[in-house]
């Protein structure tokens, strides 16, 4: 690792403040950053901790909406169990001692292509809450690591409107845990919402041909048939861009059976 | 530098360190506590796993700034108050849990979280628990008999028998 200097503001104001020093990065669970700071692969001036802000954790369940703090790791949201299929995908990230670490903002803000929890903002219909703004997280995922976020600009808590059903299910890469396939859908009073993550080239993304057919008819046939072009599809040692588009329609089947 | 103070094993350590320092690193080298191992630096096998505040965590992917005022716990105070071993450091012992030893401050400090959590776990329970730690020597079978008998559950049948 490089040397920076490392600040643990306890307010958000004060951790704004400090982001705004020249190659400020904050600092969330550290379960991606501190791996990608070892192979020095990033060089931040000064690395502003997130963990000591009190008023950045917590989830709150406010009439049909859970609002979970970005430093809420994978371990409180797993215990918390009001967005059931919420709290069981947070349980199966990484490993026991990742949960204990990893953040939900840290994750959403760094928009790995193969990670959970965009898939249940994407899926759920989530919005963002920031510093300065709330985005849809139709319009938050912009890309491959690429997020809506502006320089200084960091996500506060994520909110999401409960759905009557909904359910992950993810085809793991056993090493790394990460998706190599994962499909979040949501039964909401809107439709239906399929959301999913390793896959495309371009991170997550709705399937919005499924979406239109569990609409009329929210059970796992209706999705027999469909097909996803592989052109953008990921393709790496762990599998092809064609096994990968295959797998959507095996997940998406088995996330709407799960959810009943 | 920064200054940095801790409760580790129930006694207080401060010390002097850079944003850098790695929590493995100040355990190690600072506190003088050789027991938490080192074996991947990089996140995946889990030989490093302490506890922060009760919390089962990998200590080289966490800074040791982000552990100031925090209560730290390490292998080193797993023993009983007599300095006997702990109900699932024996079980290690008993069921043979372990070959060469690396992974095991690690297993035993995972092992602890998981009983606190989850008194009497599955076998499945156990497996899945442990999918951060890493052992090159056991195959796991008697890591998990251990950790079982550890909860008191009856291991006749269980694994590598
Ligand atoms: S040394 Fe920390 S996980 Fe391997
Ligand atoms: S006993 Fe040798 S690595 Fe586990």
């Amino acid at each position: 690792m490089y040397a920076f200097e490392l600040t643990r503001p306890t307010s958000l104001a004060d951790a704004i403040k400090a982001l705004g020093e020249e190659d400020a990065q904050p600092l969330s669970g550290g379960q991606t950053l501190i791996p990608t700071l070892k192979q020095r692969l990033a060089m931040p001036s000064t690395l502003v901790s997130l963990s000591g802000i009190e008023e950045l954790k917590g989830i709150k369940n406010e009439g049909g909406t859970l609002s979970i703090g970005a430093a809420t790791t994978h371990a409180a949201v797993a215990r918390d169990g009001s967005y059931p299929a919420l709290s069981d995908l947070a349980g199966h990230i990484g490993d026991p001692h990742v949960r204990n670490r990893g953040t939900i903002g840290g994750s959403i803000a760094n928009n790995d292509p193969s990670a959970c929890y965009p898939a249940a903002a994407l899926g759920s219909g989530a919005t963002i809450v920031t510093n300065n703004r709330e985005i849809g997280a139709d319009d938050f995922f912009t890309g491959l690591f690429e997020t809506a976020l502006d320089e200084g600009e960091i996500v506060t808590a994520v909110k999401f409107p409960i759905p009557e059903k909904a359910a992950y299910v993810k085809f793991e890469q056993p090493a790394s845990r990460f998706a190599l396939v994962g499909v979040f859908v949501a039964k909401t009073a809107d439709g239906v919402r399929v959301a999913v993550t390793g896959a495309s080239e371009g991170g997550v993304f709705r399937w919005s041909e499924a979406e239109k057919a569990l609409d009329g008819n929210f059970s796992p046939d209706a999705v027999d048939g469909l097909t996803l072009p592989a052109d953008d599809m990921i393709g790496d040692l762990h599998g092809s861009p064609e096994y990968r588009a295959h797998l959507v329609g095996v997940i998406t089947k088995r996330a709407v059976a799960k959810a009943g | 530098m920064t200054n940095v103070t801790m409760t580790i094993n129930g006694r207080s350590v401060s010390g002097t360190v850079e944003g850098r320092t790695l929590l493995s690193s100040f355990i190690r080298e600072q506190a003088g506590l050789t027991g938490t191992h080192v074996g991947c630096d990089t996140a995946q096998c889990g030989a490093c796993t302490l506890h922060v505040n009760g919390e089962s965590v990998k200590s080289c992917n966490m800074f040791a700034l982000e552990a100031d005022g925090a209560e730290v716990t390490t292998i080193e105070g797993m023993a009983n108050d007599d300095g006997s071993l702990s109900t699932i450091q024996q079980a290690f012992q008993d069921h043979h849990g372990l070959q060469c030893g690396f992974c095991t401050p690690g297993m035993v400090m995972t092992a602890a979280a998981l009983l606190k959590e989850n008194p009497t776990p599955t076998e499945e329970e156990v497996r899945g628990y442990l999918s951060g730690n890493l052992c090159r020597c056991t195959g796991y079978h008697n890591i998990v008999k251990a950790i079982m008998a550890a909860s008191g559950q009856d291991v006749s049948r269980i694994a590598a028998e």
